[in-house]
């Protein structure tokens, strides 16, 4: 039996709640590309370039892009608190993982809309 | 007396200790979904480089291709398939769990089983049909 003391209000609820949100959008994405790429089997770059500039497919991949960022947030601040205990190593590497995760986001937007 | 039902539970295992625990397989592939998703993070700059490379411009896509046929990615690249390969299917394990399907013991060492054995088949695959 572990007996908790559950304070503060919604407390890990809503990580808990996005990490597995993200992970079915993420799930369903995945399936949906694969079958995309099985069908059309581009062949040159065109071909290639075409899939990812298709309005739907262009919109589904950044909605992805931002689940597997956000995702991946929580689940490698996670790493972090359980395994690394000093504070000051466990901060930076908070900080780094977060600046590394909000910068993809924007270079994810800015390489998905030139195409 | 100390039978399993009365030790203290949960037990918090740091990382030297984690080595030379002996985990069951469910614990197994419950550590390998951490491994996995941390390998995937780390690779995230290489790999949106890469699809920046291969949707920007014909020169792009072929210094990409050239970077893709080089064995060492191939080899980095076949541990990328494997880490989402078992990433995505013990993701569906508990996400499944969490839905209250499967948890009684049994059924949670089938279904250890059946995600071992899902993601190396489809990691062969997909190394078979993507980089062979």
């Amino acid at each position: 039996m572990i007996n908790r003391i559950v304070v503060g209000a919604h407390y890990g609820l809503k990580d808990w709640l996005v990490q597995r949100v993200t992970a079915i959008v993420m799930a369903l994405y995945s399936v949906f590309l694969i079958a995309i790429l099985w069908v059309v089997k581009p062949s040159d770059f065109e071909a290639w370039r075409a899939v990812f500039a298709l309005g739907t497919v262009k919109f589904a991949t950044f909605l992805f892009a931002l689940s597997l960022f956000y995702h991946a947030w929580i689940g490698v601040r996670d790493i972090w608190m359980d395994y690394v205990q000093p504070v000051g190593i466990r901060l930076t590497l908070h900080v780094l993982t977060l600046l590394a995760l909000i910068g993809y986001s924007g270079w994810a937007a800015a390489i998905l809309w030139r195409l | 007396m100390t039978d399993a039902s009365t030790r203290k539970r949960p037990r918090n295992l740091d990382l030297p200790s984690l080595i030379f625990y002996k985990l069951p397989l469910p614990g197994k592939l419950s550590i390998l979904h951490r491994v996995s998703g941390l390998g995937l993070f780390l690779l995230l700059g290489p790999l949106l480089w890469l699809f920046q490379l291969s949707v920007t411009s014909p020169e792009a896509f072929a210094t990409f291709q050239e970077l893709a046929s080089c064995w060492v990615v191939k080899v980095v690249f076949a541990g990328l398939i494997w880490a989402f390969a078992h990433h995505f299917c013990a993701g569906i394990r508990f996400l499944l769990m969490d839905a209250h399907i499967g948890v009684e013991l049994e059924a949670t060492r089938r279904s250890t089983l059946a995600v071992f054995a899902v993601s190396i088949l489809a990691t062969i695959a997909l190394i078979w049909g993507i980089l062979l």
